[in-house]
């Protein structure tokens, strides 16, 4: 450690350290505008001066490395000078028009014009315009405003990996852009909004909706993905105007992925606001008393046997636990949370996990990706293995991929083949990728649903296990066996054993007929339309999709903006998200829904608060009782079941076809509409 | 003031024709009263009365949503829903002022940025129901139309002192 002197303060700090770190560690507030602590320093907005003893002249912080002894003045009169002369240069050029600015009142420039600023401009003479750029239908862009802090050519560059934005010209005259007219194609260009310090680059949909001081924040979790982002939902009245991320830096570090963060705008739309029954073919409003004796009558004398049950990919843990306790009061084995048919051996939690955990990406030194693109599955995850990538240097983190021979997934990765018969091949040791992973000492393998959803998924995930295994990454102290969800709400799911029991059926066997009376709790993503004519569909859910569309019954559920609930990501954290809004007309949280109706149906189920829903929870499984998560080294290394069908050599396929449309809420969405077409399609019909 | 004194100046009615002359003098001086509603009194160009929305001359809108004026409303009387218009531009979509909240203490119009909202010199604004006292933003702009010379008169009166 070094020992820095920060205004009379003495601290300890890493070495190679900068000078701002050092002053942040003392407690001293540094005003920067192109410093960003998860980007690297550029140093050219000159607003971090501080002075350092035996400097003749104020040095930027942010850039100038600590040594031993050294003193730091942040408070000086020449400090105080310096900043406020920096800051009327940056001003110079800057247009006075936070009024119609969407970023008034969380600016950076006007924060700090207004602590380190002069009180009035002495510049009389015209100031510069810059023509806007277009940059999609996400980010909006004045440029006039833009202080050239080059964070958001920093990030797109380091952190999202598409080299799409960048300066050109030089001092006065230079100017951000993206060279070409054309949308950026990043899942993380929101971020952008995020690390913009002025109104340069702003939110499109929520443009000129709200003010910042306007809205009221709630803390929450991503769905949309299996990551687990932590958001903050900023909420006005009754509608969540938009959503932030919230720094965690176990998951998501300060990154929100594009589709959790514009999916807001779905939240009002195409919502159930009441329940639905099905009338001599019409769907016909009807009270909640209705819609249950109605379900209740149906299911008189149905044996167990002949109900079931599909959970959808975005319920809370407490709804999932809800209706698997409702289906054991009815006597059905039919449960199942895999709406994409997946296939996992449920007996050990590892088998299912993301059990390197997140932040272990970070230490891991060779990655074996089989399955799974997962910049489209969870792109925050995806920015984490860039980075390491990034971080690790040339040849010290050596990603392949089996599958997805297309796919930019940011970093350099081999496409070692196709298909299952490539695992075969490494494991054999033939191809120069299974030295890497030999002579690794923490190497990774991420299966994704791309193998996992084939009949053969669970033959696949027992190869990759075994391949781990081999490469000595399944050990106390690391493991290197993961598996990267998609549905928000799988790990839940699996983890409360929301799966078929003794003789029950899957999604599969529960359609065309499997079942007399199907529950369906926002599922939407299987094949609805191959449901049996005769069986009678009850849909509890938020959006009216495909699900909806088919039911006889619709019971208005919430959305996660409007439940408190709990969800577990894809490596096995277990989050706590809170109520941002109220449900819009007779909706109700999910799981009052299933205890109101256990009621009815005279199989009372035995809790009346979410305490003891939860204490439930923690009892069905150990993870949900407590409050940190570890993440899991591997005690055994014995495979999981390798299931009934033997691995076939079709290639992999992607199992996202539209990131911009993966569930009920993104495809009410315009916003989420607009990007698929812009992103999405053209892409396709290229292909075509 | 012995008892004698006393006794005289009452005895000679000296209070009552002291009296009757502050009387006299007052029924000679120019009469403090106005007849309202036919005569009315000389207001401030600061005076704060009705509010009004004002325009531009060439007849745009001036009010841009910025909702600073919703920010220091302390009587939280103003409510502003914003969204871009057609032509990009940063507009309200809702303007109301709930005039029975409104305490008149013209911090709205200190604060807005492009003199939109102005309380003007009208204090005859009652109304027989409660309802005509939610002002949306039409009735805003009408009040703008309707007296705009005269806004800008006062504002041009006090724009030296500001």
């Amino acid at each position: 450690m070094v020992k820095v002197t920060v205004d009379g303060i003495v601290v300890d700090v890493a070495p190679g350290s900068s000078a701002l770190q050092a002053c942040e560690a003392a407690g001293k507030e540094i005003p920067r505008f192109c410093y960003h602590e998860r980007l690297s320093v550029a140093g050219n907005c000159r607003m971090c001066l501080v002075e350092v003893s035996g400097g003749r002249k104020p040095v930027a912080s942010c850039g100038f490395p600590i040594a031993n002894g050294m003193q730091i003045f942040t408070d000086t009169e020449v400090v105080r000078r310096a900043r406020r002369a920096v800051m009327e240069f940056l001003l110079i050029n800057h247009p006075l028009d936070c009024p119609i600015c969407d970023q008034g009142g969380e600016c950076d420039l006007q924060d700090q014009a207004f602590g380190y600023g002069a009180d009035h401009s002495r510049y009389r003479e015209n100031k510069r315009a810059v023509t806007d750029k277009y940059l999609g239908p996400l980010v909006k862009t004045v440029m006039t405003r833009c202080i050239q802090c080059t964070r958001c050519i920093r990030f797109s560059t380091e952190v999202a990996g598409v080299q799409e934005l960048g300066g050109v010209s030089r001092g006065e005259n230079l100017e951000i852009t993206n060279y070409v007219e054309k949308a950026l194609t990043s899942e993380l260009s929101g971020n952008l909004i995020d690390i913009c310090p002025v109104g340069a680059l702003t939110s499109q949909p929520y443009a000129f909706s709200a003010r910042p001081w306007e809205l009221k924040r709630t803390d929450s979790i991503d769905v949309c993905d299996a990551v687990g982002t932590n958001i903050v939902m900023q909420a006005r009245g009754a509608s969540v105007l938009r959503i932030v991320p919230r720094i965690n830096d176990e998951v998501n570090e300060e990154w929100l992925a594009d589709k959790g963060r514009f999916v807001v705008d779905g939240f009002r739309r195409r919502r159930l606001d009441r329940p639905w029954v099905r009338v001599e073919g019409k769907l016909q409003p009807a009270s909640w008393a209705d819609a249950f004796s109605l379900i209740a009558t149906r299911l008189k004398g149905v044996p167990g046997a002949r109900i079931g049950a599909i959970a959808g990919d975005m319920c809370d843990a407490e709804s999932l636990m809800a209706l698997k306790d409702l289906m054991g009061m009815l006597g059905s084995p039919n449960i199942d949370c895999r709406q994409d048919g997946a296939r996992y051996d449920t007996s050990r939690r590892d088998f299912y996990t993301f059990n390197t955990g997140i932040a272990g990406i970070d230490e891991a030194d060779a990655l074996l990706i089989v399955g799974s693109i997962p910049r489209q599955e969870a792109p925050v995850l995806n920015a984490r293995i860039r980075r390491r990538f990034v971080d690790a240097g040339r040849g010290k983190f050596s990603i392949a991929m089996i599958g997805a021979p297309n796919a930019d997934p940011t970093y350099t990765a081999d496409v070692l083949g196709e298909g299952p018969d490539t695992l075969a091949k490494l494991a054999a040791g033939e191809l120069p990728f299974a030295e890497v992973l030999a002579n690794a000492k923490n190497p990774m393998i991420i299966v994704g649903h791309g193998a996992l959803t084939r009949p053969d998924g669970q033959a696949i995930a027992k190869a990759c296990w075994d391949l781990a295994v081999q490469a000595g990454a399944i050990r106390p102290d690391w493991h290197g066996f993961n598996v990267l969800h998609t549905a928000a709400s799988r790990m839940a799911g699996l983890d409360l054993g929301l799966v078929p029991g003794p003789q029950g059926r899957d999604v599969a066997g529960m359609l065309k007929g499997g079942v007399d009376v199907l529950w369906l709790m926002g599922a939407d993503e299987f094949a609805v339309h191959d449901i049996g004519p005769d069986t009678f569909v009850i849909y509890q859910g938020h959006h009216g999709d495909a699900g909806a569309a088919r039911a006889d019954v619709i019971l208005p559920g919430v959305l996660y903006a409007e439940k408190p609930g709990t969800y577990t990501n894809t490596e096995g954290r277990v989050q706590r998200a809170f109520r941002a809004v109220m449900p819009p007309g007779d909706a109700r949280e999910d799981w009052r829904i299933l205890r109101a109706f256990s009621e009815v149906a005279g199989r009372k189920l035995p809790y009346d608060t979410i305490e003891a829903l939860r204490t439930r929870m923690a009892q069905a499984h150990p993870a949900y009782g407590q409050a940190e998560h570890a993440r899991p080294g591997a005690a055994d290394t014995t495979a999981p079941q390798a299931g009934s069908v033997t691995v076939a050599a079709t290639p992999f396929h992607p199992v996202i076809a539209d990131y911009y449309l993966t569930h009920a809420v993104c495809r009410a969405s315009p916003t989420m509409e607009t990007c698929s077409g812009i992103y999405v399609r053209p892409a396709t019909e290229a292909a075509e | 003031m012995n008892a004698l004194t006393k006794a005289a100046r009452s005895m000679l009615l000296a209070e009552l024709a002291a009296g009757m002359g502050a009387t006299l003098k007052a029924f000679f001086k120019p009469k403090a009263t106005i007849n309202y509603p036919y005569e009315k009194g000389v207001l401030s160009p600061r005076f704060r009365g009705e509010h009004a929305l004002r325009r531009y001359p060439n007849g745009e809108e001036r009010c841009i949503a910025c909702k600073l004026c919703e920010a220091t409303c302390p009587a939280e009387a103003i409510t502003i829903e914003a969204e871009p218009r057609d032509d990009g531009s940063r507009r309200t979509t809702r303007y109301d002022i709930d005039m029975t909240k409104c305490i008149y203490c013209g911090l709205c119009e200190e604060a807005c940025p492009v003199d939109a909202i102005v309380e003007g010199p009208n204090y005859e604004f009652a109304t027989e129901t409660r309802e005509e006292l939610m002002y949306d933003k039409d009735k805003l702009l009408a009040n703008g139309d309707r007296w705009e010379s005269v806004l800008a008169r006062r504002l041009e009166l006090d724009a030296p002192y500001r």
